[in-house]
């Protein structure tokens, strides 16, 4: 029998009111993934990760980790797992190691061997006995991944890690991310910047208003949009019409003195060979893909965005 | 060691990193010391107390007198500190989702905050005891101790009965530190839950005081902190002990089982 999924949310639901935070959210996170979890700010991102931790109660729904519920099973649904939910946070007034060691106390099995290593890995080691209310943001966020890993997770829940650090930390952190799923580690990761995900992730879910309007593979997702061309002409009304004619060229829109329109390679071949034959001067005949911020804002900018038009 | 033991241990290690604490148990340990001081240099004494007559008499009495000085106000106070502090403070540091995604259960977070917040109750009432004793005993000595009955009590008996009444003391106390971690659990407000503790405690004073309430005022928790009067009584008076005991239980069992299913079952957004 295979190993239940590291995470399976299934028509999740969070009102506060009359306000529906997480609206009927389906997601499986496979093992090994690097799973991106996608929205903007307010989509309802990061009441889903602390549903799936049980930090807060669906008000419908279920999420199971590794098959087993927070709601139900309590702090045993979190045996594997580990991460933080928007910026970690930690007592003032302890030093890091301190606040290591008693969440390492909090933790099943030897956590509390491995405090020291953990604060080497983050590059905390120096400043492990300074109280973390003087920590820079960069600091507690390393710390966040130092308390993450004390638990040796089979699954790290990384609500937007990146954000507040500088481009170094931002580069630091992505390599760790990139390590840590090398070493097998299955990990979610909420964001809202797409050049992260697109460089980190090999699925993701992007998430409207509470809603998930595409979840699948991040490269079919990008593929979804290809077949688009974008074609110059220094007769751009005849070479409309040529393109209205020909079979399977499809969608044809004049836009910036350009004519963009959906083909297959195909179809563009004979277009090209129609725009010769007719004496069509072509400057111009080239792919277009959308980029991941492209298909972002289309899917959670347009108000009839759906899962059936993403995948379609 | 035990997960509810674990919790605990790191509660007092984060107790004693932080002023509040000091500042109580400072306060519970200058208020007997300024108090015999005053009565070493000045004249006159409580005389209107329990024991107050006989404070110059023995170095025993100092401990007595300290008690009830500082059930009104003191001791409410102190207690209230730490325990409408030690939930809310989670919620104000945004440290309840840290060890809530670790591998406790709620419910032993919550015991090893209990326990904590009652650990501290006692270490400031018997540190009251310890600076009052040694204050009383270095200005007046240790001589036998005049009972409330009048009858004479030697100082080994009288270091019993003071231990006694200690302990029967503090349970209207944790009735005290049980409304503080319920409203530290309710509001996730440290000021409101202290000042409202401590409100809390001086309004079942008050009621004591009130005409018309008689009736009701054995019942009350401010009467309680008299019930160590019953030990020093001969013979021993068991009846203010006992109603001490099962009215106490009482006045903590309701806010902290209010407390326990609340932290069960609250959403942690943001703290």
């Amino acid at each position: 029998m295979s190993e239940a999924h590291p995470v399976a949310a299934r028509a999740l639901v969070k009102r506060y009111g009359e306000i529906v935070a997480v609206d009927h959210v389906d997601l499986t996170v496979e093992t090994g993934d690097v799973f991106g979890y996608l929205g903007p700010n307010g989509a309802g991102k990061t009441t889903s990760l602390r549903m799936m931790l049980g930090l807060i109660r669906p008000s419908e729904g279920s999420v199971r980790l590794f098959g087993r519920e927070p709601l139900a099973d309590g702090a045993r649904a979190l045996d594997g797992v580990a991460g933080f939910v928007e910026e970690p946070k930690f007592y003032p007034y302890l030093s890091a190691r301190k606040n290591l060691r008693l969440l390492a106390d909090f933790d099943d099995g030897d956590s509390r061997s491995r405090v020291e290593e953990m604060l080497e890995l983050v590059e905390l080691r120096d400043r492990a006995k300074d109280r973390v209310g003087g920590y820079s943001h960069g600091m507690r966020q390393r710390l966040g991944i130092a308390a993450a890993l004390l638990r040796q997770p089979r699954l790290l829940l990384l609500d937007e890690p990146t954000t507040g650090l500088d481009p170094a930390g931002m580069r630091d952190m992505r390599e760790l991310v990139r390590r840590l799923a090398g070493e097998g580690i299955t990990i979610l990761l909420s964001s809202h910047l797409l050049g992260e995900v697109e460089e980190l992730c090999n699925r993701v879910a992007i998430i409207r208003k509470g809603r998930i309007v595409y979840e699948g593979a991040l490269r079919e997702l990008l593929a979804s949009a290809a077949g688009g061309y974008r074609l110059k002409s220094a007769d751009v009304e005849r070479a409309r019409l040529v393109c209205l004619a020909q079979a399977g060229v499809e969608n044809v829109r004049l836009a910036d003195g350009q004519l963009r329109f959906q083909a297959d390679e195909d179809a563009v071949a004979a277009l090209s060979i129609a725009l010769g034959q007719a004496r069509i001067g072509t400057t111009a005949l080239v792919p277009e893909t959308a980029s991941l911020e492209e298909l972002f804002l289309g899917l959670t900018e347009g108000e009839g965005a759906s899962s059936e038009e993403a995948v379609a | 060691m035990s997960a509810v033991a674990k919790v605990y241990r790191w509660e007092l290690a984060k107790l004693l990193a932080q002023k509040r604490t000091y500042l109580g148990l400072f306060a519970a340990m200058l208020i007997p010391a300024a108090f015999v001081i005053s009565l070493v240099f000045g004249s006159g004494g409580p005389e209107e107390v329990p024991l107050g007559r006989y404070i110059r008499e023995t170095g025993l009495v100092a401990p007595f007198v300290a008690l009830f000085f500082m059930s009104f106000w003191a001791f409410p106070l102190i207690t209230a500190l730490v325990a409408g502090d030690i939930v809310a403070a989670e919620t104000h540091n945004g440290t309840l989702k840290t060890i809530l995604t670790r591998s406790r259960e709620r419910g032993q977070v919550f015991a090893g905050k209990v326990l904590a917040s009652l650990s501290y109750m006692i270490v400031v009432v018997f540190a009251m005891a310890v600076v009052a004793v040694v204050a009383g005993g270095l200005a007046w000595g240790f001589h036998p101790l005049t009972s409330l009955s009048g009858t004479k009590v030697s100082v080994g008996q009288g270091f019993g009965l003071l231990a006694a009444s200690l302990g029967v003391y503090l349970l209207p106390l944790a009735g005290i530190a049980a409304f503080g971690l319920m409203l530290s659990t309710l509001t996730r407000n440290s000021a409101a839950s202290v000042v409202g503790t401590l409100m809390w405690a001086v309004l079942m004073q008050l009621l004591g005081v009130l005409p018309g309430t008689e009736g009701i005022r054995p019942y009350l928790l401010g009467t309680q902190f008299e019930a160590w009067h019953g030990f020093l009584r001969t013979p021993t008076d068991w009846v203010p002990v006992i109603r001490a005991l099962w009215v106490c239980a009482l006045y903590a069992a309701l806010p902290l089982s209010a407390a326990y299913l609340v932290f069960l079952r609250r959403d942690v957004a943001g703290e």
